[in-house]
């Protein structure tokens, strides 16, 4: 086996560079995390010709080399540490064919940098139609560099590019401009005060804000000292330097690049003028919303029902194949019912990626910020907060990861402290099983009763960020500046692969990240279920045997009454008990209590609890559904889950914060614990108080 | 005649005069949005904020809070 090359992909957002990764990984890919932060850490393995293998890295997208977001960030600390393990043998520079002015300034950055690199320029297959030809050999001489001619989506120029990063030593590190000149002086000092140094990297360090957490500290800290100039007059030598480059690059492409006007067409401009209109604009946005939210409810109902039904048969079927003993039981009562309480959420997760990632890399998400900034410049958020309150209904995790290319940092946690009120993922399971409990099935206007219901907590829970919003924009007190620039990228159709590959990759993680936490969880409840302290539990049969001693009841409803009993002195039920009179003014049994007190784990265990709890207490088989149907109030008779208490319960769901990764992650974002835990006390504070009102006037 | 980015109306195109560089963000600038380029408002939101321009060949969004602070020389309408 030969050495491994490593490979750095850069670029602008927007370039097509996670096409050129698929492109060269395919499924030979898995997405981390760099340590310490969330920033996602994309690479992969791609088969280079003679053996040779590449390990590839797919780095945030940014316009430039001067960072101004966390994400950023990890680009230039791995290209200014050369002992970094995943320091580039050769760094590949993806740029649009359209916008190849604008991406040539990052690629001049990374020269400077002396790391060989190699040119990309993607979407080649537009060429024509925009009327742009290009002198290759002419840019290459210019740019000192190699460059790969590619289309992602007609796969040209893949088999061309991985042959130059295999050749990748034959590449010039020679920086095609000379930037030191904006200020001859500054950097003849700086050069004779640090004769081992890269001037460029000497230069970024000086200029960036940023913490080199991974870079050699001593060296950082000596440079920094080396300021002697304001930072407004270090920012005017930035304006300068960019405009120095931009020169070179004006006239690399004067020659190297003609654009054929009279051939060329427009259609984002055409489109723009209907999907950004102050009146079409909210109307096409209005009618995808409400496309994503059949495509929740009513498509993926069918899929869900049969992994209903199918996880309750298995775990019957389960019971009946294996030796009977406690080891079957937790198997049949325990396990099964937990991971059916996670995999009928596939269908749903898939659905909401699928159409997140499509409205992402068709480019309209941009248009979507664009035309509600203002709106929500008014709750103290920012067009941009819109992402992340979209992506929220997926998942609060990573739509509070979205927030981060938000400039403002007082728009930016505000954004993070209120999307866990969107009606995510988890909540669905629980707001399904209660709504079909509770809501009857009639229709009005065609349209159901429970899919209204399903809507107005979607409504709710956009209200309640909203408003909340709108509060903490009047109580914090923060001054940060506000920056807002979107690029409006062209119109592209999605790449199927892209598309693919993101919603595996977003159902994986989030199906086995919470799985993780689930299957935990629904083992810990089945012991504490199936097992107890002292004679009430033990003598449990003999107990119950004697009450019924004298009235005539069959087999079959004696071994239900002993098992009710069981569970009810069993650990689990001396906890709920404990607990029951603080719920029952909310119309919960000590049942709910204890499905609730674990949903602070995550929220989707709701389901998965109450279904290992009740199956504890039954031997036929039956799904979650029809079991908590079956439950009596024990107080007030009559259902458990009425009109009343499943309205307090659904409005429970809908504000309470019942999500430790949420809360891990905005402590990892905000970088203190003091935002999660008024997130926590707040809005679980909120949701007793109004699930209380709820059933006191209900009931 | 020179006026700020804010008050040209959509269709409008202009070259950019001078921006001002300590309320301009840098990333702005290494967007195109510098001296001499070309620019043209094609679409703005209610209330004329945010701004859709076309900058040098970028296409990008900015609100008028920003566009003060960028002064064009009007071509034509």
């Amino acid at each position: 086996m030969g050495k491994q090359i490593n490979v750095a992909l850069i670029g602008n957002p927007n370039t097509g560079k996670t096409s050129v990764f698929n492109a060269l990984t395919g499924l030979n890919q898995k997405v981390g995390n760099y340590p310490g932060i969330t920033v996602e850490k994309k690479e992969g393995i791609c088969k280079l010709p003679r053996g040779v293998k590449a390990h590839i890295i797919d780095l945030p997208g940014t316009y430039s080399l001067n960072a101004s977001s966390l994400d950023e960030n990890v680009v230039i600390e791995l290209l200014l540490n050369k002992k970094d393990k995943d320091f580039p043998d050769v760094a590949v520079v993806v740029s649009d064919v359209e916008n190849l002015k604008r991406n040539l300034l990052l690629f001049t950055q990374i020269k400077d940098l002396q790391i060989p690199t190699i040119l990309v320029i993607n979407m080649a297959d537009r060429m024509a139609y925009k009327g742009i030809s290009l002198d290759i050999p002419y840019l290459e001489q210019q740019l000192e560099t190699k460059i790969a001619l590619i289309s992602t989506r007609k796969n040209q120029g893949i088999t061309a590019l991985k042959d130059l990063i295999a050749n990748f030593k034959e590449l010039s590190v020679k920086p095609c401009l000379n930037a030191s000149e904006i200020d001859t002086e500054y950097f003849d000092n700086l050069r004779k005060a640090f004769p081992n140094q890269l001037l460029y990297k000497l230069w970024l360090v000086i200029t960036q804000d940023v913490n080199f957490g991974k870079t050699d500290r001593n060296e950082i800290d000596a440079v920094a000292d080396f300021k002697t100039k304001s930072k407004a007059d270090l920012k005017r030598l930035q304006q300068k330097e960019t405009i120095k480059r931009y020169q070179f690059i004006n006239d690399t492409l004067k020659k190297g690049q003609t654009i054929d006007l009279s051939t060329a067409k427009d259609l984002r401009i055409k489109l723009d003028r209907i999907v950004t209109h102050k009146v079409w604009g909210y109307l096409i946005f209005g009618i995808i919303l409400l496309t994503i939210f059949q495509a929740i409810y009513d498509w993926s109902s069918v899929p869900m029902d049969f992994i209903d039904s199918t996880f309750a048969s298995f775990s019957e079927w389960t019971k009946n194949k294996m030796p009977e003993g406690a080891f079957t039981n937790l198997i049949a009562e325990g396990i099964i019912p937990g991971l059916g309480g996670i995999v009928i959420f596939i269908p749903q997760i898939a659905f909401l990626f699928l159409f997140i990632s499509v409205l992402e890399e068709s480019g309209y998400m941009s248009r979507v910020v664009f035309l509600m900034d203002r709106i929500m410049r008014r709750f103290g958020l920012s067009g941009k907060s819109v992402v992340p309150l979209i992506s929220g209904t997926a998942c609060a995790i990573p739509a509070i990861m979205a927030t981060r290319n938000i400039e403002s940092w007082k728009e930016r946690l505000i954004t993070i402290l209120v999307t866990p009120f969107t009606t995510c993922s988890a909540r669905l399971p629980v707001y399904l099983i209660i709504i079909a409990l509770v809501i009857p099935k009639g229709r009005i206007l065609g349209l159901s009763y429970q899919a209204l219901t399903l809507m107005l907590l979607y409504l709710i829970g956009f209200g309640a960020a909203v408003g909340s919003a709108y509060i903490l924009n009047k109580v914090l007190k923060i001054k940060s500046k506000t920056f807002f620039v979107v690029e409006m990228p062209n119109y592209k159709l999605p790449l199927f692969k892209n598309v693919a590959l993101t919603v595996i990759e977003k159902t994986k993680s989030f199906v086995f990240g919470a799985g993780k936490i689930i299957l935990a969880i629904s083992i810990v409840l089945w012991f504490l279920a199936s097992y107890g302290p002292g004679d009430n539990f033990n003598n449990a049969e003999a107990i119950v045997t004697e009450q019924y001693a004298s009235q005539n009841i069959s087999q079959e409803d004696l071994q239900q009454e002993i098992a009710s009993f069981k569970l009810e002195h069993s650990f689990i039920g001396i906890t709920g008990r404990t607990i029951e009179p603080l719920i029952r003014p909310l119309g919960y049994d000590w049942k709910i209590g204890i499905a609730i007190v674990s949903s602070f784990a995550a929220r989707e265990v709701f389901v998965g609890t109450l279904a290992t709890i009740y199956s504890v207490g039954s031997d036929e088989e039956e799904t979650i559904k029809n079991r908590m149907a079956g439950e009596v109030n024990p107080i007030l008779g009559g259902p458990l889950f009425n009109f009343a208490s499943g309205i307090s319960l659904l409005l429970f769901y809908a504000f309470a914060m019942q999500c430790m990764s949420t809360l891990a992650i905005v402590k990892r974002e905000t970088n203190s614990w003091k935002w999660p835990t008024l997130q926590l006390v707040i809005m679980s504070s909120f949701a007793y108080i109004v699930a209380l009102i709820a059933f006191q006037l209900l009931k | 005649m020179q006026v700020t980015l804010a008050d040209i109306k959509r269709g409008e195109k202009g070259i950019i005069a001078d921006v001002s560089s300590i309320h301009i963000p840098l990333k702005l600038l290494e967007m195109g949005c510098l001296p001499g380029n070309s620019v043209e408002l094609v679409q703005v939101a209610p209330f004329a904020d945010p701004m859709y321009l076309n900058i040098n060949g970028s296409h990008l969004a900015i609100r008028k809070e920003t566009a003060i602070h960028i002064l064009i020389e009007i071509s034509n309408g």
